[in-house]
């Protein structure tokens, strides 16, 4: 069983959250500043999952995300100063402006796209895992989705290839209760996601999404399992998001007290206490953590928002590998 | 007769709120649109339907726009008129299967023994920043295909009077919204336009422009300026419906004014718009004083960034330089 070193992981995993959470409370304010076009999908509340995953992934690996995938890019080490300015539009962000919020790939990072597609990541990470089969390396690859996305057909055929290929992949449905505006239990007959996967014979557990250390536990078993060649496996983390579906969201779909009630179990403040009892975490230590984590968003949003916007020569570029003409 | 003024959303509303109250066999379903925003999906379309007509005619759905295809026009085979929303257009790819071998071909394969009285109602197009998967033009794509109708409201009173005769055709429809065109007002009567019949939006002595939703929008502000900066009077064609097509309305124009530009969103490389201008060489070849002009999109996916966005897709500009210049080429 994977062992979470509380001391270190901890720590790190706690930095981690708080800047997510820092960086993902500004969305809404971006958007309403007009900074943002189209549509952004935060994820605060989210923190623990995103973190946890990623403290079990080596460099090798690989992950796809979905339309609310800002933080699995920046757990997996996404430098959020080039993530803002992609929110923004700029130049300086990792597509050079063409993707935006849902549509941010970083191939040194193996993030295969935020995806605005719902459900599509879980076709591209078999295939990378497939890849990895194929050329004998020992890389595993992790895909974000929704609780919405799991009624997808891909999902049903990617548990089946992975299952009878046996291939390095490890499922993460991210149950935050809500698609959009339909509640799970309106849109999913069977509340018990684990049996989805072992319909197909991936072996598949339930987390308490919330937890840091319940989370990176359950994937460090599936990053396991997937190295040494035993196959993919399913993770439904229990969670919730605090804030819309999207900036701008009227969230006429759910009450406010529900979403108080979640938020008492927030991943961050309660890791903190954890860390704080156990004398990990000193408390002037966890305000400078704060600081940091604000610091490092502030710095980001500037650098983005000095970012200048790409050149209209630029749109025709990169269509092909080689520039054809026009 | 009973006219108002109203935007394209709620036009699209009272379409179907009218719809579901005269056409028993027909249902709405689709995702969040009955909980969603102001409590009608993603655009308010659907707004209050649900309370109206109820959960069994207004349905959410999962996200399984998949199944949803293909189970709809098995509905459709067996006598219900399903109207299903696809949120953005982009999403319709996860469902060809059902759009193209299945809806398409019903009749044809079977002898002509089944109606498929489906409409997709979905909305394409770019201008507020959706970027790649949510903002592509698939008109083109869709009346390539045989068996399809294919319709593209450009104003308030096409869109309600267009999805009347959607539900009511026997075949499937694609009813392709504009996402940048649902807050446009414009006065309604409220009566089915038929597919197949063209509107002319301005008319015009000069030059032909034939062009659809924001770019018809964009067509008829640059008619304007040429008129008032070069005392050229352009003529602008919504055709309404890419399939059928009114090609008679186009060449009537085209003989008139001598010159033609066609101007969409759609990718032009292999676009409506070349079909368009070669059926106009092939029946008015002697008719043209210069050879038909094509605008539309860049061949690339729609960038997010707004700068990058606008250099893909005609603006009033470009439309404007191609009706100057398609006349400059002419014999004038
Ligand atoms: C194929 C497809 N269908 C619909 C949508 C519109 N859409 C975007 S996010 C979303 C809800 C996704 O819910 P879930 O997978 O649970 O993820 P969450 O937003 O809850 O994180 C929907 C319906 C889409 N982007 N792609």
């Amino acid at each position: 069983m994977a062992h979470f070193d509380f001391n270190q992981q901890g720590l790190d995993g706690l930095k981690m959250m708080s800047m997510i959470r820092q960086f993902e409370s500004r969305m809404p304010i971006l958007s309403e500043e007009g900074l943002i076009r189209g549509s952004t999908h935060p994820s605060v509340g989210m923190e623990a999952v995103a973190t946890g995953v990623s403290l079990a992934l080596g460099p090798q690996d690989s992950i796809a995300s979905n339309h609310r995938g800002h933080a699995h890019c920046l757990a997996r080490g996404a430098d959020p100063a080039r993530t803002m300015a992609e929110i923004l539009g700029r130049r300086d962000g990792y597509g050079g402006g063409k993707g935006g919020s849902m549509h941010i790939g970083v191939s040194e990072l193996g993030i295969l796209g935020t995806n605005g597609i719902v459900g599509a990541g879980i076709g591209l990470a078999t295939g990378a895992a497939l890849a990895a089969q194929i050329q004998g390396t020992d890389a595993v690859s992790v895909v974000y989705f929704g609780d919405g996305a799991s009624n997808q057909g891909v999902m049903s055929e990617a548990f089946n290839l992975a299952a009878i290929w046996q291939l390095p992949v490890v499922f993460v449905c991210e149950n935050n209760h809500y698609a959009q505006s339909a509640p799970i239990e309106k849109m999913i007959a069977q509340p018990d996601l684990k049996q989805r996967g072992l319909a197909y014979g991936v072996p598949s557990v339930d987390v308490d999404g919330m937890s840091l250390g319940e989370t990176y536990t359950a994937a460090a078993e599936g990053v396991e399992r997937a190295r040494q060649g035993r196959g993919p496996s399913f993770i439904i983390a229990d969670t919730y998001r605090y804030l819309g579906h999207m900036a701008g969201d009227t969230e006429i779909y759910r009450k406010k007290d529900e979403v108080e009630q979640w938020k008492a179990k927030d991943p961050i403040a309660r890791l903190a206490a954890e860390l704080l009892d156990a004398g990990v975490l000193t408390m002037p230590d966890w305000e400078e953590i704060q600081i940091e984590a604000v610091r490092i968003v502030q710095e980001a949003e500037e650098f983005a928002r000095n970012s200048a916007f790409p050149d209209p020569a630029e749109a025709t570029q990169d269509v092909y590998k080689k520039e054809v003409p026009a | 007769m009973n006219t108002k003024t109203l935007t394209t959303w709620r036009a699209l509303n009272s379409a179907l709120t009218d719809i579901l109250r005269d056409t028993p066999e027909a249902f709405i379903m689709g995702e969040d649109i009955t909980s969603w925003g102001t409590g009608g999906g993603i655009h308010g379309v659907t707004r209050k339907l649900a309370k109206e007509f109820g959960a069994e005619r207004v349905r959410d759905t999962p996200i399984s726009e998949e199944v949803l295809i293909s189970a709809a026009v098995g509905a459709a085979m067996r006598g219900s008129r399903p109207i299903l929303e696809i949120m953005y257009s982009d999403f319709s790819f996860l469902g060809f299967d059902g759009i193209i071998n299945q809806a398409a071909k019903s009749r044809y394969m079977f002898g002509g023994q089944f109606d498929c009285p489906l409409v997709i109602r979905t909305n394409g197009g770019s201008g507020v920043g959706k970027a790649g998967q949510h903002s592509q033009s698939l008109e083109t794509l869709f009346a390539h295909i045989p068996g399809l109708e294919v319709a593209v409201p450009g104003t308030p009173a096409d869109a309600y009077g267009l999805l009347r005769t959607a539900v009511k055709s026997d075949n499937p429809t694609i009813f392709l919204e504009h996402k940048n065109t649902y807050y446009d007002k414009g006065e309604l009567d409220f009566r089915p336009v038929p597919f197949g019949q063209a509107r002319i939006a301005r008319e015009g002595t000069d030059v032909t422009v034939v062009a659809t939703q924001q770019l018809l929008t964009r067509s008829l502000v640059a008619a304007e300026r040429l008129q008032a900066e070069h005392g050229v009077s352009a003529e602008v064609i919504d055709p309404r419906t890419l399939y059928p097509f009114d090609m008679e309305t186009v060449l009537t124009s085209v003989r008139k004014t001598r010159h033609l530009v066609v101007a969409h969103e759609a990718v032009r490389d292999y676009g409506w718009g070349a079909e368009v201008a070669s059926t106009v060489v092939e029946q008015a070849w002697a008719e043209l004083d210069a050879p038909p002009v094509r605008l539309g999109g860049a061949r690339t996916p729609i960038p997010y960034s707004e700068p990058l966005e606008n250099a893909v897709i005609p603006g009033v500009d470009q439309v404007f330089d191609a009706l100057r210049e398609v006349r400059k080429a002419g014999k004038l």
